[in-house]
């Protein structure tokens, strides 16, 4: 194990100053959080989306580090005016590519940011009641990340006897 | 990666004022030091000390006099007690592992706290994983105070050594260590008993003659010293044996070249402490008071980690910010010019915050928004001024990221 320095690049840098899309929506169509405050890591995710299922507009709120921040925000603008399939086929890896590259350690703060797009968008699908062809049933490798470190929280609260 | 770090260093152009309190992690070196420092570079003392030559003598008369300095600000009973090693980290593996693996010890229970540093659990974690050790630690209380009872009750002939630092690092508390060393030696006279002393040495006095403290751990960048260089106090007859094997040096404990002009700027950075302790003491402890009481004004939803007034190291300033993530405050404080470290898992590189802060029953919530800073002698009214200025805006700007997201 290493303590590996964390030389942002100047792009995570601006977005961390000023974040693009940044707080609370009130008209949203729809919403979804992932992460866990245990973690020190979370994210929510607002959707404005137009009856044609296009996002018309999206801002988030980050409870997190830097990168978490800025890959939440670049996140916001990659998917303004794309259909939801389009938003949907985002990887974490383009995110973070778009973000100019990530120190490997904090990877995993693009993929949440994808878990919880990917969970906002499904949450409005099972919302309005029909599921799309493209839409895969089971949950992709972003989603599962998200569950996953929500579950560690839990899992780490029982092995050291969690916070009195 | 390195354009990167120059573009960081860059976006901090044109800040008004700069205050360093991450003294936990690294600190500065002032001038005087370093002009004593020189020197033993250039012109004197730069021969190696076990050799027959004048620049040889002059290097063991500079590391005689500088360990005999320390050795009275300590109450060591002669310099012969000081070993010097390349810094803490080095100084706590040679006193649990040069009493366990490498002394004949028989004893395989090793008795520590649930709030030691780092340096000395990890140690402890390995004795215990790989090489059959018996790691008990002893709790605290939600002031960060270890159970007295509880390490009476642990102590026992099995043991081999306990270490518990005597002030914490991280929170602060001053440890009863004089009366936990009686306990101990009470329980079994055979014990070892090590203390992690970085953060008490001038911080508080001690006369370790008069206890029965048997190894401690001594710090020189914690008190404004050189970084790579420390020492282990260990008092005359412990059973203690080198862990690193090499060419043979002045020092029992420790092969290889005494590095002399490190050595003597920590005994430097302790003079300029201990020659004017009273003073130095009663400065930073109003510093830090300005400072505690100031955030705790100013900024709502804030907590002190460790204890008040006169249990708590005169330095330590240590505040969880709720609903407030400490990595990313730790930036947009760096941007503002005040440098501070925090206890959040992604600053520590880890999956869990501050084992401290988890230990005295903080919320990991409450740990991952902790910020942690030391004053100095060298810090004046004006930086705390500063940092009361910046950090409410500061705190403001990453509790609007958070928003909702963690609901109060």
């Amino acid at each position: 194990m290493s303590r590996v320095p964390l030389p942002y690049n100047p792009k995570v840098l601006e977005l961390f100053r000023n974040p693009k899309n940044l707080g609370k929506m009130e008209d949203a169509t729809v919403s979804a959080v992932a992460g866990n405050p245990m973690c020190g890591d979370m994210i929510t995710f607002y959707l404005k989306i137009s009856e044609h299922g296009v996002i018309k507009k999206a801002s988030f709120e980050s409870y997190g580090c830097a990168a978490n921040i800025a890959t939440s925000s670049i996140l916001t603008e990659m998917i303004k005016n794309k259909t939801l399939e389009q938003a949907w086929s985002i990887t974490w890896k383009q995110v973070t590519d778009e973000i100019g590259g990530l120190p490997s350690i904090k990877f995993h703060c693009g993929i949440l940011a994808v878990g919880a797009l990917r969970r906002a968008i499904r949450k409005y699908y099972k919302e309005k009641g029909n599921m799309p062809n493209w839409l895969p049933q089971d949950l992709t490798f972003e989603e599962k990340q998200a569950l996953e470190e929500e579950e560690l929280a839990k899992r780490l609260t029982k092995r050291i006897g969690g916070p009195k | 990666m390195v354009e990167n770090v120059e573009e960081l260093i860059k976006a901090h152009e044109g800040i008004r004022r700069e205050v360093y309190f991450d003294i936990e992690n690294s600190s500065p070196v002032p001038k005087e030091v370093i002009e004593a420092m020189l020197p033993y570079f250039t012109t004197r003392g730069y021969g190696n000390p076990a050799l027959t030559h004048k620049p040889g003598w002059e290097a063991y008369e500079a590391i005689m006099k500088s360990a005999q300095k320390i050795a009275k600000y300590i109450g060591a009973k002669n310099p012969e007690e000081i070993t010097f090693t390349p810094g803490e980290t080095e100084a706590n593996n040679l006193a649990l592992m040069g009493t366990t693996l490498t002394s004949g010890n028989k004893g395989r229970k090793i008795v520590i706290s649930e709030v030691e540093p780092v340096a000395v659990l990890h140690i402890a974690e390995l004795l215990q994983e790989r090489f059959g050790y018996k790691t008990v630690k002893i709790p605290v209380n939600n002031e960060g105070l270890i159970n007295l009872k509880k390490l009476e009750k642990e102590v026992d002939k099995e043991t081999a050594i306990v270490s518990i630092a005597a002030v914490n690092p991280e929170i602060g508390t001053i440890q009863p260590i004089k009366e936990a060393a009686e306990i101990a030696k009470t329980r079994n006279p055979n014990i070892i008993f090590h203390t992690d002393f970085s953060d008490a040495y001038g911080k508080i006095r001690i006369n370790l003659s008069k206890t029965k403290i048997d190894l401690a751990t001594l710090s020189s960048y914690k008190i404004l010293g050189p970084k790579g260089i420390g020492g282990l106090y260990v008092k005359e007859g412990t059973k203690i044996e080198k862990i690193l094997e090499g060419q043979i040096a002045t020092q029992r404990l420790w092969p290889g070249i005494e590095n002399t002009p490190l050595i003597v700027g920590f005994a430097k950075a302790s003079e300029l402490i201990f020659e004017n302790f009273e003073e130095n003491l009663a400065h930073i402890r109003k510093l830090r008071d300005k400072l505690i009481n100031g955030i705790l004004l100013q900024i709502a939803d804030t907590l002190l980690n460790g204890p008040k007034g006169n249990l708590r190291a005169p330095d330590n300033v240590n505040i969880s910010f709720l609903h407030c993530e400490g990595e990313a405050l730790t930036i947009e404080l760096s941007l503002k010019g005040v440098y501070v470290s925090s206890g959040s898992a992604c600053t520590r590189r880890l999956l869990q915050p501050s084992h401290i802060l988890v230990a005295i029953g903080r919320k990991f919530e409450e740990a991952h928004g902790s910020i942690l800073m030391k004053v100095t002698r060298l810090h004046t009214e004006e930086d705390i001024d500063y940092a009361l200025d910046v950090f409410p805006e500061a705190v403001q700007r990453i509790r609007k990221i958070v928003g909702s997201t963690v609901s109060a």
